[in-house]
């Protein structure tokens, strides 16, 4: 299936990507391609086929009790953060 | 002392066990041989020469006391994936080329208690997304049997380090043949473990469901004494399964003997190039020669590993792939105006063009309308694959067949149409989809350039799929061929 300029756009808004001009058709090409090769899989009969979601069946997720166990950190974490101040993440203003 | 290079990670840790050689030595012969290939390969990205020699004198010491790890002194590399403390970790991303972790991932705190010696970080496709190595922003890694080909992806540094005898062995992750298929395009063996046997834990995520981490090495062996000190249960991954590790090197001399050996019907299809198809069908018969009873099987679901991979694959990415916000770490744009424009902005300035087109269709696919005509198809086929996998166990042993449809191929020769390239995971794939241990072992040589053979076996296997490998490479000599250029 083709993919127009207007749903390659709306799919790059959902996935918070600026594209430029020059990308939209790119992406256009290669991701109707991507979905008419995926399309292959209609063709399979599925019906009463549980989806496998964990490559081990019947393992379930392990939990663990709400302990605290890790000190903390935060000087070391924000080492790597773009802009910081009083040990607080900064990001361009929200709420006016 | 000279040549130290050419001996197996097996051999260079007995050799430093009887102290016929120190860790120095052998580290500083390492960067060396690094230093010089860098140019011509480009399969690190970064090299930590100084923290090496550092933990060779520390081994060395450890050594002289009657101590040190089963690894104590034995120069590797971990995929620039792996997280690594107070050392750069860029994931082959502009996103994280500022990114210094805080904490050591599992793999890598694991390998440093036997008392491997880490040389650097290896190039990679950027977040492990390629089958050519093209897609690092750090420049593409050539393949040491000719450096104008791909080396594979997305392990392509690691499978090149290992290839070039830069480092004995080297760390790796396969989502969907990324250890295996680089591996074979270098020449080497590439082990890839069930889902679940390795801590995913620091280990920067793609396909959370498909992601494993594993070995490049040049022998069977090799794997079996890395993988030993990599795997086990971790806490820290949810997804990590509490069972205990065998003994894999203990386990290699068990007798191939009798091992029913199941011949992939789907993967002799009119993808594979003629050359590798001779080179399967003679290891198969080395394989009958060593005792093993060879009979075909069919898995009729399995030639739609593909695309079930890349609506999977791609889904589970673009969530993973949301933490990359330009908040705390990573990528963050200049001067943004809002926060939705620090998003946008960071995420499309950070991301290259492959990141960006597997995140847009995870979104596609995972969207309003489209998710259960896409996502959740794509899981119920992937259960298809599951069961056939599981029936073929019913009757064998372990699988083989090709690792990949054809040997290295030009820089360049694929990058224009994506399918191509996703084409290159056509046999490795399913394993990944069943969550299944396998491996790469070379079997030949076509055309001047390495072929590779594939074993896949059930579940925890992986002491089975290693024997089976060593078997054969004790029957062989393929995986001791070194590059011109490298011998």
């Amino acid at each position: 299936m083709a993919l127009t300029r207007e749903q390659i756009a709306s799919i790059a808004t959902l996935a918070r990507l600026e594209l430029s001009p020059e990308e939209v058709p790119l992406y256009q090409d290669s991701l109707s391609r991507i979905l008419e090769f995926v399309g292959a899989l209609e063709r399979a009969d599925t019906a009463n086929v549980t989806p496998m979601a964990h490559p081990l069946a019947g393992l379930t997720q392990r939990l663990r009790p709400d302990e605290v166990s890790e000190g903390d950190r935060h000087e070391c974490y924000q080492r790597n953060a773009p802009l910081t101040a009083a040990a607080l993440y900064l990001v361009p203003k929200v709420i006016e | 002392m000279s040549a130290l290079h050419v001996r197996t990670l097996t051999q260079l840790a007995d050799g430093l066990r009887r102290k016929s050689f120190s860790s120095v030595e052998l580290v500083s012969e390492m960067l060396a041989r690094i230093e010089k290939s860098q140019p011509l390969l480009n399969a690190f990205i970064s090299v930590t020469g100084a923290a090496a020699l550092a933990a060779a004198r520390e081994a060395d010491r450890a050594l002289a006391a009657g101590g040190g790890g089963a690894l104590a002194g034995v120069p590797i590399a971990h995929k620039d994936i792996f997280c690594t403390a107070g050392v750069r970790t860029t994931c082959g991303s502009r996103m994280l080329d500022n990114f210094v972790s805080p904490y050591d991932a599992t793999v890598v705190a694991k390998l440093g208690r036997a008392g491997a010696v880490v040389l650097g970080k290896t190039n990679m496709d950027e977040f492990a997304m390629g089958s050519s190595n093209e897609n690092s922003f750090y420049g593409p890694v050539r393949n040491p049997w000719n450096p104008q080909l791909v080396p594979g992806g997305s392990s392509g540094g690691s499978a090149a380090a290992v290839a070039a005898r830069l480092v004995a062995g080297a760390t790796g992750t396969d989502t969907g043949g990324s250890i295996r298929q680089p591996a074979a395009l270098c020449g080497i063996t590439g082990m890839k473990p069930t889902y679940g046997r390795v801590s995913r834990y620091g280990m920067v995520a793609f396909a959370s469901s498909l992601d494993q981490g594993g070995t490049l090495t040049a022998s069977a062996a090799d794997a079996a004494l890395m993988l030993r000190e990599m795997a086990g249960f971790d806490p820290r991954d949810s997804t990590s399964v509490d069972t205990p590790v065998p003994d894999y090197v203990a386990a290699l001399e068990q007798p191939i003997a009798g091992l029913k050996v199941g011949l992939l019907a789907e993967f002799f299809d009119k993808g594979l190039d003629g050359d590798n198809e001779r080179c399967v069908r003679e290891a198969l018969r080395v394989f009958e020669s060593l005792g093993a009873r060879v009979r075909q099987v069919s898995l009729p679901s399995l030639p739609l590993s593909v695309p079930v991979y890349y609506v999977v694959a791609p889904a589970e990415c673009s969530s993973n792939l949301a933490r990359y916000d330009g908040v705390r770490f990573g990528h963050r744009c200049e001067q943004p105006r809002d926060l939705n424009d620090m998003y946008r902005r960071s995420r499309g300035e950070g991301f290259g063009a492959e990141v960006k087109r597997r995140i847009m269709t995870g979104t596609y696919v995972l969207s309003a309308g489209y998710y259960d005509a896409y996502y959740l198809k794509a899981q119920r086929v992937r259960a298809l694959i599951n069961a056939d996998f599981i029936r073929a166990f019913e009757e064998v042993d372990v699988l083989i067949g090709p690792t990949t449809p054809t040997p290295a191929f030009p820089l360049g020769a694929k990058t224009e149409d994506p399918i191509t390239m996703y084409l290159n995971d056509i046999y490795t794939i399913g394993a990944n989809l069943a969550g299944l241990p396998a491996i790469s072992v070379p079997c030949g040589f076509a055309q001047g350039l390495p072929v590779g053979l594939q074993i896949v076996g059930p579940h925890f296997s992986e002491a089975r799929v290693l024997a089976a490998a060593h078997a054969f490479q004790g029957a062989t000599d393929w995986h001791s061929r070194i590059p011109v250029g490298f011998a």
